[in-house]
């Protein structure tokens, strides 16, 4: 990928004149760890950016889910399993887990400046 | 079903194996009494009624890992039967939580049991908990579509709430293993989120 776009950039300077902002800009995504664990998400509450990544990792026994009440997404997570999403607008986003309706956490999400 | 399922867990473990002397029934009230007044009264009563809690108020740990493996068990075929026979999207969907999550509990369960080398035990209370989920089953079998869905979704509420009672208030101060302890409370927790899905599920379908 990064080879591609430097023998790019030998013909397309704007290209690389983005590619160099994109990678050195002052604010970078950040991957934000939450841990599912005996049926609570840890921290129930976090901050975020737009464009930030959320992942969850479950230790408990049984599968969870990490679902947006306001449905924008809604992702399955397997006993000692991982998946994330990428935020992409900001407010802020309460969400459950839909097999154990007791677990709830909070995201609030920042837009990028 | 709840009423009756929680009384017998109260009665059954409460006096099983002891004789019905009065003394054997005072010990329990020692301890609240206890409770209420300060540590040093409190102390006391405990360590001389201890011997009495043990044997005359408590299921053993052996007691509480066949009671619990049971309750799991019960749940599990009861959503075997939902998958078999609704059709609602929301009731399938939660049956096949309930197989999910309960087959994953009690596989952690004869790990533990394995571990620990204890030998489940049968006793009053799981006897009576099979018989009451077989007639619920044979209950349940008669019915179908919308009535089937409401009686079952209905008495998964009510059973999460009797299994999650007897958990809290006696499986659980009961169990004498930290490890069991542990996995009960989990458990607790998992079933407490099944009550939840379930009471959601029943409203939805009314």
């Amino acid at each position: 990928m990064r080879r591609r776009r430097s023998r790019l950039s030998f013909g397309a300077l704007p290209v690389l004149a983005a590619f160099a902002i994109v990678v050195a800009g002052p604010v970078r995504a950040e991957v934000i760890h939450v841990t599912m664990e005996q049926i609570a998400y840890m921290p129930a509450q976090i901050s975020a950016s737009v464009g930030d990544t959320v992942e969850w990792d479950n230790k408990d026994i049984v599968a969870h889910s990490a679902t947006a009440r306001d449905k924008s997404w809604d992702v399955v997570i397997a006993p000692n399993g991982k998946n994330s999403i990428v935020l992409k607008s900001a407010g802020t986003v309460e969400y459950y887990c839909r097999f154990h309706p007791n677990m709830v956490g909070q995201i609030t999400v920042k837009a990028r400046e | 079903m709840r009423m009756s399922a929680t009384h017998l867990m109260h009665t059954h473990l409460m006096h099983s194996g002891e004789p019905n002397s009065p003394r054997y029934r005072e010990t329990p009230m020692s301890i609240r009494i206890f409770t209420r007044t300060g540590a040093a009264i409190a102390a006391i009563c405990l360590f001389a009624g201890s011997g009495f809690a043990q044997t005359a108020a408590k299921p053993t740990d052996p007691q509480i890992a066949h009671i619990a493996y049971t309750a799991d068990q019960i749940d599990m075929q009861a959503g075997q039967l939902a998958l078999k026979k609704s059709k609602n999207k929301d009731v399938r969907a939660f049956a096949s939580d309930m197989v999910r999550d309960h087959t994953a509990v009690n596989q952690k369960a004869l790990a533990l049991v394995k571990k620990l080398k204890v030998k489940p035990e049968d006793n009053p209370t799981s006897q009576q908990l099979s018989k009451q989920a077989s007639d619920k089953r044979a209950e349940l079998s008669k019915l179908n579509g919308a009535a089937f869905d409401k009686a079952y979704i209905d008495n998964e509420v009510a059973y999460h709430k009797t299994v999650n009672d007897a958990l809290q208030n006696t499986l659980i101060p009961s169990a004498s293993n930290q490890e069991l302890k542990d996995l009960l409370t989990t458990g607790l927790k998992i079933f407490q989120g099944h009550q939840q899905h379930a009471e959601q599920v029943a409203a939805g379908i009314k």
